[in-house]
């Protein structure tokens, strides 16, 4: 007799546990071919809005940690993606219907990037700061600090980006003390859940990741107006509609918000996704008259 | 047993008429110690179920404005200075700069020495809730934990009568009360109401604080309850807000099933206000809803339902902006207290 699989249910990641939507509603994800492969809950805008709180209320905590702490929280999180590297290739072979190889080699640029933006957690301030001349006995410092809530649409095309595209979004967003609310790939939201786990068992605090399962056409709308979120990455948002991510960049102007236009693909990793999510604080400081 | 004078009254006529003229603390006690016991399951139970309560829109904003129409607005700290008094009224009267059509509260709440500071701000929008304007409450009695000398009590109401508290908030003496001298407790209330008294003859309001995170029992409740409408109470207030567990939902359906009985028995309306603990849009409302399902609607009204919080307000804006913009709102467009 053969053995009864036992599927895993996806929820959402909200504020460091695992709910599922409030609305009770669900869809279903299939592979390229149209197999079922799992039922994940499709998020509702009061999911959003209990995302956002959980991520206001992470926030002060986050940016407080040292610039050194948060780097060694991430670059444990790289550590933690590479021991569960088979579960993240299985799911992108099922979702995106790729061999192994594409979806160990895209397993692997995940890691790498998530490393690479580990380490400028305690470096991007010194490439984005300043110590400013002045002429007078004070010093006159600029220095980069987080933005506060970042809503972000993950990339949504159905290969190459299920998990590379998430961690692209995530990582050079939290690294500077922000907290996010993502919406996963709609198509392909197993890894995203997935790495939601990772961070949930994590050193990460509960609330700094949000993941939200479900359709951005739906949910960008209500982030890109939501007073408590302070800016808005629209990496995954070109797929919504044709040219519906300008409306959520209009809707975005009247609450002052940052916005990061779409991307094709997974954006590649760059110091300028960081500092799209900080803004500058000039102090000064009177030097010692010893 | 009816009785047929719903007016107002001199403290303890109540008690008389009740209890009958020669009114001892023997009389009191069997009256007390008689009423039923409290079935916490099912009273517990029946606050979970009108908990579930779905509230439509419509319902909502017209739920959201009767909270702000009925709160106390209340600042009770150490720290509380002549400034921090100031800038709670100037919220009282305009909770919502962003939008006008947003309703005043019903009453700041305010420690005894700050009622003088609280009348000045107010100025010309002082007066009766019911009418759109804004009342002082003070807490007095040794507010919170009442342990003071009956004088010290009295001097503490007439203080803040005089300089202007149109509601005075007493707490009971929970240690004679669990000791069982009811007619410790009862007297006390008594004087303080004789104490609310103005030089015109009329009375501040008296809003008598049981602390029933401290009475243990739900029985204690009810008992406290009777014996705090007996002794003269215009409004019965679960909490300081200084002891937890504050208000709960139980414990006020508690409340309000005394002041139905109250009710049904003579015709008066007795007050209720629950008090800390309370901070979220969707609690308030469910409390709304018990009122409305035990009392009736005609309850929720400033002169007989206050929710006593700091906090609240707050999270109600949020709630309201969300209705009237369409989109969620933050903490950034509302104050920091």
């Amino acid at each position: 007799m053969s053995r009864l699989s036992v599927p895993k249910t996806y929820k959402l990641a909200i504020g460091g546990a695992f709910p599922r939507s409030e609305s009770g509603r669900t869809y279903v994800v299939t592979s390229p071919a149209g197999e079922f492969l799992a039922n994940a809950s499709l998020a509702s805008r009061k999911d959003a809005r209990d995302a956002v709180v959980a991520a206001r209320s992470a926030q002060a905590k986050w940016a407080g940690a040292t610039a050194y702490n948060r780097g060694q929280v991430l670059y444990r999180i790289a550590e933690l993606l590479e021991g569960r590297r088979a579960q993240f290739v299985d799911e992108i072979v099922q979702s995106e219907g790729v061999t192994a190889a594409v979806a160990g080699a895209q397993v692997d640029a995940t890691i790498d990037l998530w490393v690479w933006y580990a380490g400028w957690a305690d470096k991007y301030a010194q490439v984005a700061g300043n110590g400013n001349p002045v002429s007078g006995p004070y010093f006159n410092l600029s220095v980069p600090d987080a933005t506060g809530v970042v809503a972000a649409i993950a990339p949504q095309d159905r290969t190459g980006v299920s998990l590379l595209g998430l961690a692209a979004v995530v990582a050079p967003i939290v690294l500077s003390g922000n907290t996010v609310v993502v919406v996963a790939n709609e198509a392909a939201p197993l890894s995203a859940i997935s790495l939601a786990e990772v961070l949930a068992t994590s050193d990460v605090p509960g609330g700094v990741v949000n993941v939200l399962t479900g359709s951005p056409a739906e949910l960008a709308p209500w982030l890109a107006s939501h007073a408590d979120v302070n800016a808005l990455d629209l990496a995954g948002a070109g797929s919504i509609a044709d040219g519906a991510w300008v409306d959520l960049q209009i809707t975005a102007a009247e609450t002052l918000k940052r916005v990061l236009p779409p991307v094709e693909g997974a954006p590649a990793p760059s110091l300028e996704r960081i500092t799209a999510f900080v803004e500058t604080k000039t102090v000064w400081h009177t030097k010692a008259m010893l | 047993m009816t009785i047929d004078h719903p007016v107002a009254l001199a403290p303890a006529d109540r008690a008389v008429r009740l209890l009958g003229g020669d009114l001892t603390e023997k009389a009191l006690r069997l009256h007390l110690d008689g009423l039923t016991g409290v079935d916490a399951v099912g009273l517990e139970a029946r606050a979970a179920n009108l908990a579930t309560r779905s509230i439509k829109t419509s319902s909502k904003a017209w739920a959201l404005d009767t909270i702000i129409s009925t709160c106390d607005l209340t600042t009770l700290e150490g720290a509380d200075t002549p400034g921090k008094v100031r800038s709670l009224v100037a919220k009282a009267v305009m909770p919502d700069p962003s939008d006008p059509s947003c309703p005043r509260v019903a009453a700041v709440c305010v420690y005894g020495d700050m009622v003088p500071y609280a009348v000045e701000a107010l100025g010309a929008l002082h007066g009766d809730p019911d009418h759109g304007l804004v009342s002082v409450a003070a807490v007095a009695t040794a507010f919170p934990s009442g342990r003071a000398s009956l004088d010290i009590k009295i001097a503490d109401t007439r203080e803040a009568v005089a300089a202007g508290a149109d509601e005075i908030d007493m707490v009971i003496d929970r240690g004679a009360f669990l000791s069982g001298r009811y007619g410790l407790v009862f007297d006390q209330i008594v004087a303080v109401k004789e104490a609310c008294r103005r030089v015109d003859g009329s009375f501040a309001h008296l809003k008598v604080i049981l602390e029933t995170g401290e009475l243990q029992t739900y029985d204690n409740v009810r008992r406290a309850s009777w014996l705090a409408i007996l002794a003269g109470a215009d409004f019965i207030k679960t909490s300081t807000g200084k002891v937890s567990p504050a208000a709960t939902l139980p414990v006020t359906l508690l409340m309000l099933e005394v002041i139905r009985d109250w009710n049904r028995l003579t015709g008066e309306r007795i007050g209720m206000k629950p008090a800390g603990g309370i901070r979220s849009s969707k609690d308030a409302v469910r409390y709304l809803v018990t009122v409305a399902e035990t009392v009736g609607e005609e309850w929720l009204v400033p002169h007989l339902w206050r929710f006593g919080a700091s906090s609240l307000v707050n999270d109600v804006l949020l709630q309201r902006q969300k209705m009237t913009t369409g989109h969620y709102s933050g903490p950034d467009y509302v104050t920091v207290d």
